[in-house]
C-alpha cells in the first residue's frame, strides 16, 4: 500500500507556535470558512476532584463561563452570544478541556472573553448556587438511566478505593458539600502552563496566534500541585453484579484492563478492538448479536486508554429473557480473539477501514483542533497523522494474534447488568 | 495563504442544483478542503406516510434497506464501504427518509452504483426480516420503553397532532412493529423508492459537472416511475381546547414540563411567519440569554433549566415546544404558570432591539459555522428540499432572518403560542408504586 498519506498533507500544514513568553500552540492555518476554531486541555479531570469530593472539576468547569472579569453571568452570555462566540469547557476523568469557536471578525472578542474564563471566573453566588442545581437535578434525571446506572455502577465497584471510583458529575453527597473556595483551589491547582495544550484550526496567522497566546495565559501559573495518583487495575475481573431495575430491557457494561495509548501495542489493540465491536456494521459483535440474531439494537467495544488505569470496555441493550444468550456470544468472540486472534479476511478489512476512515475524523476545524490536542496530550508527535496508517498497515496477522492474547488475556470481564436479567 | 478557494468570502459555497430526466434531483455542495465526499440520497417520504395500522414500516424499510439486491448479497455494500474506509448510515424522520456514505473522494461513483441500485433492486427474505424486526423492537425498548420522558413524548405528540400522522412515533408503535411483514415493507418500498421522490445529495471535495456525469450513468439509467408519489396526509385542524397529559413513574426522579403548540413549518407558513418563530424561540430559548432561562432559572429561580425548540423544516404544520425543569419544592402547576407569563410577555409587548438582534446575530453565525461541515450542509439542504423548500429558500434564509422585526415577533407569539392551542406534559414520579 502506498497511498496511506492524507493529501494535502495535514502534518506538514501544522505549525508549532511559539509565543514570546514561551506558550507553545499547534496551528493549522486555513481561510476557507472565515472562522476560527480553538481547543485546550490540561492535566487533571475529575481524577483531582478531593476525595470526598467528586464533581468538583465538572462543577467548575459548568461555572467558568458564568461570568468573569468585568462581567456577571448575564452579561458574559450576552457578550458571548452578542458575538456568536462558542464556550464551553468540560471535565473527564483525566482532563480538563476548554472549547472556543468565533467567526473570524469577533476574535479579539472571543480571546478577551476566553482570557477572562480561564483567568478571572468570578464564581458568584448565584451562579454556584444555579449550576449546583442544575448538577443535582441532571443527577435525580439521570438516576434511572440504566445506561448511566450501568456505567456508573462499573467504575465505582471495578474502581473501589481509587480516583477513578469517583463519579465525574458528582454524587447527591458531595455536590452539596462543594464551596467556593474547594472550586478555587482545584483551580489553583490545576489551571497551569505547564500541562496546558492548545490547538487552533482556522482563519489567523501564526504571529497573531502568539500575540494572542501571550494575552490570554499571561497570568496563568507556570506549574500544577496535582496530586499523584496511583496506576492501577480494575478490580472484580471474572464477575457480573446485577443492579434491580424494573425494566423490560437491560442495559449491560463490562470492562477490563487495557493498553495506554503510549503503549507500542496501542494501535494493533484499536485494529483488534475495531474487529470485535468498532463502530462498523462488520464488527464481530455487530454481525453475531445484532444481524444474525436480532438481540440488540445497540451493541459496541471500545478502548478507554485512562491514563492511571487503562481499559477495554463494551456494552448493549438486550431485552431481559437474552441477557444470557447475549453475553455468552460477547464473551466467546472475546475468548475467540484472544485464543487465535482475528482471520486474515477481518483482519485486512479492518486495516482498510481504519486506513481510509481516517481523514473523515478531522472534517470540521473544531474535530482537527481537538485531535492536534490530543495528539499532544498523549505525545504522539507532529507526524502522527501521516505515521499512524503505516502502523496501522503494518500490524500482520501474527501481531494481531499476539496483541489480542495480551490485551485480552483469558478473555474475563467484569460485568454490570441493570435490569431484571433472566438467568444471569 | 492557503491554496483552497475561499467561497465563503463571496457569500457562502457555490451549490448546484440540477434534475435528471427520470425526476432526480441533485444538489451538489462543493467543500474542496479535504479530498472526501458526503454521498446522500433523501426519499420524500418519512414516518408519517406510514399507512394507518402499519406504523415505523419507514423506519424498519430503512433497516431492511441494508439488507442485499439482487445484484449484491446481504452485507455486500456494507462491506465496500468498510474495506473503502468509508462510514454509512441511514435515518428516518417523519417526512424523509436519508442514506448516505462519506468516503474518499475516488470511490463516489461506487457509491452511486451501490446506492441507486438499492433504490429498486431489493430482495428480502423472511430470514433477513424477521431477526431484523427483533433489532427494531429493542432499539424501541432502548430509546422509549425504559425512559419515562421519551414515553410523555410520545404521549405529547400524539395529543397535539389528534388528525395529522406527526402525532405516531417514528419508530412505529411496539404492538404494530411486531405486525410488520415482508409484504407491507416491499409494497412500501415500490411506492416510495423511485427516481421521482429522491434527492441526491453530495457535499465535498466534487464539481457539479463529475457529480452530474456520475449520476447519470448510475441513477439516470433507473426508468422513470411514472409519476411522484403522493403523500395522503390529513390537516390537522386548529385547535380549540388546551389538553394536559401526565406521565406518573416510579424511575422519575427529577418531574419536568413540556409545553407544545401546533405551529407552521417553512412549507406551510405564510411570508416571513416561520423565520419570525424561529427568532422567536431563540428569544425564549437560548440557553444562556433566553427569556426563559433569564426570568425563571435565573431571577425567579423556580427552574434549573428551561428552553424551546421548533421543528420548522417540516411539509406540513408543525410543533414548536417549550421545556422546563423545576428547583425542588416547586410544583410544575406553579412552574408551568411562569412558563406561560413569559410567553404571554412575548406576544403582549415587543421585544427591545439589542435582544432582537442579539437572537438574529446568533441564528445566522449558525450558518457560516455549518459551512464547516460538509455533512451539516448536506444535511441542511437534503431535509429543505424533502420538505418541500428550494435551494434558493436556504440560500436566503439569513437575509430572511435579518429581516425578521419586533412586531413580527409579537405576532407569531399571539397567533401560535396561544394556551388554549396548548398541550402541556406532566413527568412525574409515581410515589405510590
Amino acid at each position: 500500500m502506498n497511498d496511506l498519506s492524507i493529501k494535502p498533507s495535514l502534518s506538514s500544514r501544522i505549525q508549532v507556535v511559539r509565543s514570546s513568553s514561551g506558550l507553545e500552540a499547534w496551528l493549522i492555518e486555513d481561510y476557507t470558512v472565515p472562522l476560527i476554531a480553538m481547543e485546550i486541555a490540561m492535566d487533571g479531570g475529575s481524577s483531582q476532584d478531593p476525595e470526598n469530593l467528586p464533581g468538583t472539576a465538572s462543577f467548575l468547569a459548568g461555572l467558568l463561563d458564568e461570568g468573569a472579569g468585568p462581567y456577571d453571568s448575564a452579561a458574559f452570555h450576552d457578550r458571548l452570544d452578542d458575538y456568536a462566540i462558542e464556550l464551553g469547557f468540560s471535565a473527564s476523568r483525566d482532563l480538563i478541556t476548554g472549547h472556543l469557536r468565533t467567526l473570524l471578525k469577533h476574535r479579539n472578542e472571543a480571546f478577551d472573553i476566553l482570557r477572562l474564563a480561564l483567568n478571572e471566573a468570578r464564581l458568584d453566588e448565584e451562579p454556584v448556587e444555579r449550576v449546583r442545581a442544575q448538577m443535582l437535578a441532571s443527577l435525580r434525571h439521570e438516576a434511572n438511566d440504566p445506561d448511566t446506572k450501568a456505567n456508573r455502577t462499573w467504575f465505582e465497584k471495578a474502581f473501589e478505593g481509587h480516583a477513578y471510583a469517583r463519579a465525574v458529575k458528582g454524587t447527591f453527597d458531595s455536590i452539596p458539600k462543594i464551596t467556593r473556595n474547594d472550586l478555587l483551589s482545584y483551580r489553583d491547582r490545576v489551571f497551569s502552563r505547564e500541562t496546558l495544550k492548545i490547538a487552533v484550526v482556522g482563519a489567523i496567522d501564526a504571529a497573531t496566534l502568539a500575540k494572542e497566546l501571550d494575552q490570554i495565559f499571561a497570568n496563568f501559573p507556570a506549574k500544577s500541585k496535582l496530586s499523584n495518583i496511583s496506576v492501577t487495575q480494575p478490580k472484580l475481573i471474572g464477575s457480573r453484579t446485577i443492579v434491580d431495575l424494573d425494566i423490560t430491557q437491560s442495559s449491560i457494561r463490562y470492562g477490563a484492563p487495557g493498553l495506554q495509548q503510549s503503549d507500542p501495542d496501542f494501535v494493533t489493540a484499536s485494529v483488534i478492538n475495531h474487529i470485535l465491536g468498532g463502530g462498523v456494521f462488520s464488527s464481530r459483535l455487530f454481525r453475531e448479536v445484532r444481524e444474525k440474531r436480532g438481540l440488540a439494537y445497540s451493541v459496541f467495544s471500545q478502548l478507554a486508554p485512562l491514563d492511571h488505569g487503562p481499559l477495554h470496555m463494551g456494552g448493549t441493550s438486550t431485552k431481559n429473557e437474552r441477557v444470557a444468550e447475549s453475553l455468552a456470544i460477547i464473551e466467546a468472540e472475546i475468548k475467540s480473539l484472544a485464543l487465535d486472534g482475528p482471520n486474515g479476511e477481518e483482519l485486512d478489512i479492518a486495516k482498510k477501514y481504519l486506513i481510509g476512515s481516517w481523514p473523515l475524523r478531522f472534517d470540521t476545524s473544531t474535530k482537527l483542533a481537538n485531535q492536534l490536542v490530543h495528539m499532544q496530550v498523549e505525545n504522539l508527535g507532529l507526524d502522527y497523522m501521516e505515521c499512524r496508517n503505516g502502523l496501522v498497515a503494518a500490524v500482520n496477522r501474527e501481531t494481531a494474534a499476539r496483541v489480542a492474547k495480551r490485551l485480552y488475556g483469558t478473555g474475563e470481564i467484569f460485568t454490570v447488568i441493570v435490569g431484571r436479567p433472566v438467568g444471569v | 495563504m492557503s491554496k483552497f478557494s475561499t467561497d465563503a468570502e463571496s457569500g457562502g459555497p457555490n451549490i448546484a442544483h440540477v434534475t435528471l430526466e427520470n425526476g432526480l434531483e441533485i444538489v451538489v455542495i462543493p467543500d474542496h478542503r479535504t479530498p472526501v465526499v458526503t454521498h446522500m440520497v433523501w426519499y420524500r417520504n418519512g414516518s408519517a406516510d406510514d399507512p394507518v395500522g402499519k406504523s415505523g414500516i419507514a423506519h424498519f424499510l430503512e433497516h431492511l434497506m441494508f439488507k442485499g439486491t439482487e445484484k449484491h448479497r446481504q452485507g455486500e455494500f456494507s462491506d465496500v464501504v468498510t474495506a473503502l474506509g468509508g462510514q454509512e448510515n441511514a435515518f428516518t424522520s417523519v417526512d424523509y427518509t436519508a442514506y448516505y456514505q462519506r468516503v474518499a473522494r475516488e470511490h463516489l461513483k461506487t457509491m452511486m452504483e451501490f446506492e441507486s441500485d438499492r433504490m429498486t433492486g431489493l430482495v428480502l427474505t423472511d430470514e433477513i426480516v424477521d431477526p431484523e424486526r427483533d433489532v427494531v423492537i429493542e432499539e424501541r425498548r432502548m430509546r422509549t420503553d425504559t425512559d419515562p420522558a421519551a414515553e410523555l413524548g410520545e404521549a405529547l405528540a400524539a395529543t397535539l397532532f389528534t388528525h395529522h400522522p406527526y402525532g405516531k412515533p417514528i419508530i412505529g408503535y411496539m404492538h404494530e412493529i411486531e405486525g410488520l411483514k415482508r409484504e407491507d415493507a416491499l409494497t412500501y418500498y415500490r411506492r416510495f423508492y423511485t427516481p421521482e421522490n429522491a434527492i441526491l445529495v453530495v457535499a465535498g471535495d466534487v464539481t457539479r459537472d463529475e457529480v452530474v456525469s456520475l449520476a447519470q450513468e448510475t441513477y439516470g439509467k433507473i426508468p422513470a416511475h411514472g409519476e411522484k408519489p403522493s403523500r395522503l396526509r390529513p390537516r390537522e385542524p386548529d385547535p380549540r381546547s388546551a389538553r394536559r397529559v401526565t406521565l406518573a413513574d416510579p424511575k422519575v426522579e427529577q418531574p419536568s414540563l413540556q409545553l407544545a403548540w401546533l405551529a407552521p413549518s417553512y412549507t406551510t407558513a405564510s411570508k416571513g411567519e416561520a423565520e419570525a418563530l424561529e427568532v422567536l424561540v431563540q428569544l425564549i430559548g437560548a440557553s444562556g440569554t433566553g427569556r426563559l432561562h433569564r426570568k425563571l432559572v435565573m431571577e425567579e429561580a423556580v427552574a434549573v433549566a428551561a428552553g424551546a425548540w421548533y421543528q420548522s423544516t417540516a411539509v406540513d404544520r408543525s410543533r414548536l415546544l417549550v421545556y422546563a425543569v423545576p428547583r425542588p419544592g416547586i410544583t410544575l402547576d406553579a412552574l408551568e404558570a411562569r412558563v406561560l407569563a413569559v410567553i404571554d410577555e412575548m406576544s403582549k409587548h415587543p421585544v427591545d432591539e439589542n435582544e432582537l438582534r442579539r437572537a438574529k446575530t446568533r441564528l445566522v453565525a449558525d450558518t457560516i459555522y455549518a459551512q464547516d461541515s460538509q455533512s451539516s450542509l448536506a444535511r441542511m439542504y437534503g431535509s429543505a428540499l424533502a420538505t418541500g423548500s428550494t435551494v434558493e429558500d436556504v440560500k436566503s434564509w439569513p437575509d430572511l432572518i435579518e429581516a425578521v422585526d419586533a412586531a413580527s415577533v409579537k405576532k407569531a407569539a399571539a397567533t401560535w403560542l396561544h394556551p388554549h392551542r396548548m398541550v402541556t406534559g406532566y413527568l412525574l414520579k409515581d410515589e405510590a408504586a
